[in-house]
């Protein structure tokens, strides 16, 4: 990774100009090319460092709904508790953390009973209960990393 | 060529945008030819849905880890009801924190109602940061906990159709 394309992930956090040409704003911003800049997004893509590329809609605001969940997993099952959370479409992230409730996950569903019901079928399939933690309140989101 | 969207013309648009932004010199134009409107008109309803706040973000998803961002805690604190907004909003505007967040207690299994996520390269920076941040906000006697991940699993930028509307595609 280069410093355009240090610059590119940092500007690109704040979103893209929403303009016919966005690229083409974008480049003059950072003194490079329109299919430069496209080029180098391409490349971040394919190589992993980006998961994905344009707006994303806040499913909430569709009627959708998200949630926190945490599992406390006997050790022994952690591996086949993962896979199965893995093969469900519903979750978002899953991450081990140090705790013992060590297995916290995100699940985004179109519906606020898709997540019950979602809840339902992790505690049904895995014999564990779900400690589920939606959220209340938003104080601050602003999921930017100065790369 | 029309110049507003109709119903199943702006279903379809966001069914496209849901796989990203085609990544070529107009973006909108290539979306109007797909769901046979002007660019204009597509631009537009992006537009909207923008200042309508449809979109959680209109850039990028990151994989942070990727990015050498692997230190990623999850700082829970348990704060006394009457006081969660105020400190929620202190601890929220405060630097390095990315998320911040209210959540239910469930007693007796779990106790913490405020949430903050901190991302860092390395572990001990970040534990040195969110002490330094609570000691700054007088907040270090709150019972908390850092809880830092060690593994991901699963790490998606999430594509969420209601149900409903994948079905039409």
């Amino acid at each position: 990774m280069d410093e355009l394309d240090r610059q590119l992930i940092n500007r690109l956090q704040h979103g893209l100009p929403l303009v016919r040409q966005p690229w083409e704003a974008l480049a003059e911003e950072l003194g490079s090319s329109s299919a430069t800049l496209r080029a180098r997004v391409q490349a971040l893509l394919e190589d992993g460092t980006l998961t994905r590329f344009g707006p994303m809609f806040d499913i909430e605001r569709l009627g959708g709904a998200f949630t926190l969940a945490a599992l406390s997993v006997p050790e022994q099952r952690f591996e086949e508790v993962a896979a199965v959370l893995e093969a469900m479409p519903e979750v978002a992230h899953n991450y081990r953390r140090e705790h013992a409730w060590n297995m916290w996950f995100v699940l985004g569903c179109a519906t606020p009973e898709g997540v019950a019901e979602t809840i339902a079928r992790i505690e049904a399939q895995t014999g564990l209960p779900v400690l589920n933690l939606p959220k209340e309140r938003t104080y601050h989101v602003g999921l930017h990393f100065a790369v | 060529m029309t110049l507003t969207l109709d119903h199943p013309q702006s279903l379809q648009l966001r069914r496209l945008l849901e796989a990203g932004l085609p990544l070529v010199s107009r973006p909108y134009a290539w979306l109007a030819e797909q769901v046979g409107a002007s660019e204009q008109a597509v631009l537009e309803q992006v537009r909207q849905w923008n200042e309508g706040g449809l979109f959680r973000r209109v850039g990028l998803v990151l994989k942070h880890r990727a990015l050498g961002f692997r230190a990623n805690a999850m700082l829970v604190l348990d704060v006394p009801d009457a006081q969660i907004d105020a400190i929620g909003h202190r601890l929220g505007s405060a630097p390095g924190v990315n998320l911040c967040y209210q959540r239910p207690r469930r007693l007796p299994q779990w106790r913490y109602n405020l949430f903050c996520m901190v991302h860092g390269r390395e572990r001990e920076q970040v534990e040195r940061q969110i002490a330094g941040l609570l000691a700054a906000q007088g907040l270090s006697e709150l019972p908390h906990q850092l809880l830092f991940s060690t593994r991901a699993f699963k790490q998606c930028g999430g594509r969420f159709a209601p149900a409903a509307e994948r079905a039409h595609g």
